[in-house]
């Protein structure tokens, strides 16, 4: 980088062309290399991806979809995926909504904001549900919440415990009111789980906000999040406009959930699977396809 | 009626709150104070009363009549502690086997430091887990705003009643039009594209019925509150409790279900 006259004062345009060059960003193809929006720092992709997309500079957790989730949790080749080609419609006719629908479509390429199936976590048989934040960013619409509810339901008829990653900005309102009775209704399909003597685990991903972590969310037996997720009924801009004040520093992410008692442990992603293995030895989850108490 | 003239007609200053349907609908009311674990919240009234001749309990969103009393029930926005108040006198009616009735009226769950410190987000949902397997009869009614999961955190109940100038919303108008068109103005629009008056909900089985209603006499809405709420109870009672519970589940379930998404 360091050339002649580094510190000499150019007398012409020509001379100063070098520094020019060095005002605009250096030319690194996008694919290549990702900078931390925490600290800052540039980190190669291929480094990022060894290394569950965490920053190894400061640790911080870039958002990931739902399909790199499922791979760094769930044993290769056992997820089967249910309900794949369920897309919604728009039948409040909502101004707009239709196109929004196919941008995140494209944008997203899966066909609603959440992905419902079955797999193995260290040999043992669960029911998985992994939100996507690229599609309307996880919002609940009428498909998330028949999605979520069906897994509950297989999960309940073939006694399968449910692992559940959230990330969510709320209802969708472009659905009105019947995006917000899925609140009641996927929480009506967790406790039937519940009361079966079912094994429901989530693990809060940033952010998860609104009716999602008002419902499902913060159902599960345990909670789990990652670091430094914001995890909030209300988000941040919502409260600091109502209350007119400034918010504290690491108000409403998970240490702070974890200090008020919300959460029951902060797992970075490096240690996820390891740790939901752990719990699902720990609850007798039984290994392998061929359980007893299968219906 | 144009959708945002109901919800000005929801939001008026003179509609009655949830202490005058007590007093009307209910005698011998008696009030119960608080959650066992924080404290009372005065956004939120329960209490025990009879509805004619019937027990039953009682969960009214109150947000105050004049200036004073509405910075003290915090203009109707209940904190974690309100829900939890709630959610501890409806185990009780299951306990004792009494009926529940829900009076919603709020703008929506508060959102403030305190609120967010305590769970909002975790009482709302234990209230929809454990409202879903109640093994009493439910019913709520919303009798003003309706504003998104703080008023449904009492509405998962057998049958969902509005009054015919109520509204109930999965977010405020103003809200929707700042958030989808950064535009406070086009509040109006909003309104009707979120389809929240109790006319389209009835349309879309959202709810089980309207109380028609003469904004400035009650009187009328009160007495067919009290003889609907009366029958639909004993009805409900009636039903053994497994089906009960299944008929609530089914109620919530039919939303979005499979054979409907794709139509």
């Amino acid at each position: 980088m360091l050339s002649k006259g580094l510190f000499k004062k150019p007398k012409n345009e020509l001379e100063a062309q070098h520094r020019i060059k060095r005002k605009t960003d250096p030319a690194i193809p996008s694919e290549l290399c990702r900078s931390c929006p925490s600290c800052k720092q540039l980190s190669f992709t291929s480094d990022l991806e060894n290394n569950f997309h965490v920053c190894p500079k400061c640790g911080h957790h870039f958002r990931i979809n739902a399909r790199q989730r499922l791979n760094m949790i769930v044993d290769p080749d056992t997820f089967v995926e249910q309900h794949h080609d369920l897309s919604s419609s728009n039948r409040l006719e909502f101004p707009g909504y239709d196109e929004k629908l196919a941008q995140a479509t494209l944008f997203s390429h899966e066909n609603e904001g959440v992905i419902i199936g079955t797999g193995k976590i260290g040999d043992h048989e669960v029911a998985l549900f992994v939100m996507e934040a690229t599609f309307m960013m996880g919002s609940m619409g009428q498909v998330v919440g028949e999605k979520i509810t069906l897994i509950f339901e297989y999960a309940l008829a073939h006694r399968l415990p449910v692992i559940g990653y959230t990330v969510s900005g709320g209802a969708r309102m472009q659905e009105g009111m019947l995006a917000l009775m899925q609140m009641a209704k996927t929480s009506g399909a967790v406790k039937r789980h519940s009361d079966a003597g079912l094994l429901y685990l989530t693990v809060l991903t940033d952010p998860t906000t609104g009716g999602v972590t008002a419902s499902f969310a913060m159902e599960g037996d345990i909670i789990l999040a990652e670091p430094e997720a914001l995890i909030a009924f209300a988000g941040p801009r919502v409260i600091e406009q109502t209350i007119r004040q400034r918010l504290p520093k690491g108000f409403q992410r998970a240490e702070f959930l974890l200090e008020k008692g919300f959460v029951d442990a902060i797992v970075p992603r490096s240690t996820q699977k390891e740790t939901l293995n752990h719990l699902l030895t720990l609850h007798g989850i039984s290994k392998g396809g061929d359980e007893d108490g299968s219906i | 009626m144009e959708a945002y003239k109901r919800v000005a007609l929801a939001r008026k200053k003179t509609r009655p709150t949830g202490q005058d349907f007590i007093d009307n609908l209910f005698t011998d009311f008696i009030e119960l104070h608080g959650d066992r674990c924080f404290g009372d919240d005065p956004a939120m009234i329960t209490g025990l009363g009879l509805l004619m001749d019937m027990p039953v309990t009682i969960i009214a969103q109150e947000r105050g009549k004049n200036t004073k009393s509405r910075v003290k029930r915090n203009f109707g926005s209940s904190h974690p502690e309100g829900y939890r108040k709630a959610l501890r006198q409806m185990k009780q009616a299951e306990k004792f086997n009494r009926p529940i009735v829900c009076l919603i009226d709020t703008s929506g769950a508060f959102c403030g430091i305190g609120a967010e410190e305590r769970g909002q987000g975790h009482a709302i949902a234990q209230n929809l887990m454990e409202m879903m397997s109640l093994t009493v009869p439910i019913i709520s009614v919303v009798i003003g705003e309706g504003g998104s999961g703080g008023a449904l955190a009492l509405g998962v109940a057998d049958e969902v009643w509005m009054l015919e100038n109520a509204i109930y919303s999965v977010i405020s108008p103003e809200g929707c039009a700042s958030i989808l068109w950064k535009d406070a103005s086009k509040t109006k629009e909003a309104a009707n594209c979120l389809k929240l008056t109790a006319q389209d909900l009835l349309e879309l089985q959202v709810i089980d019925k309207i109380i028609s209603e003469n904004h400035r006499d009650f009187k009328n809405v009160y007495r067919e509150l009290t003889i609907g709420l009366y029958k639909s109870l004993q009805k409900n009672k009636a039903i053994d409790t497994a089906q009960l519970t299944q008929n609530r589940y089914q109620r919530f379930r039919k939303y979005g279900a499979i054979e409907s998404v794709s139509d």
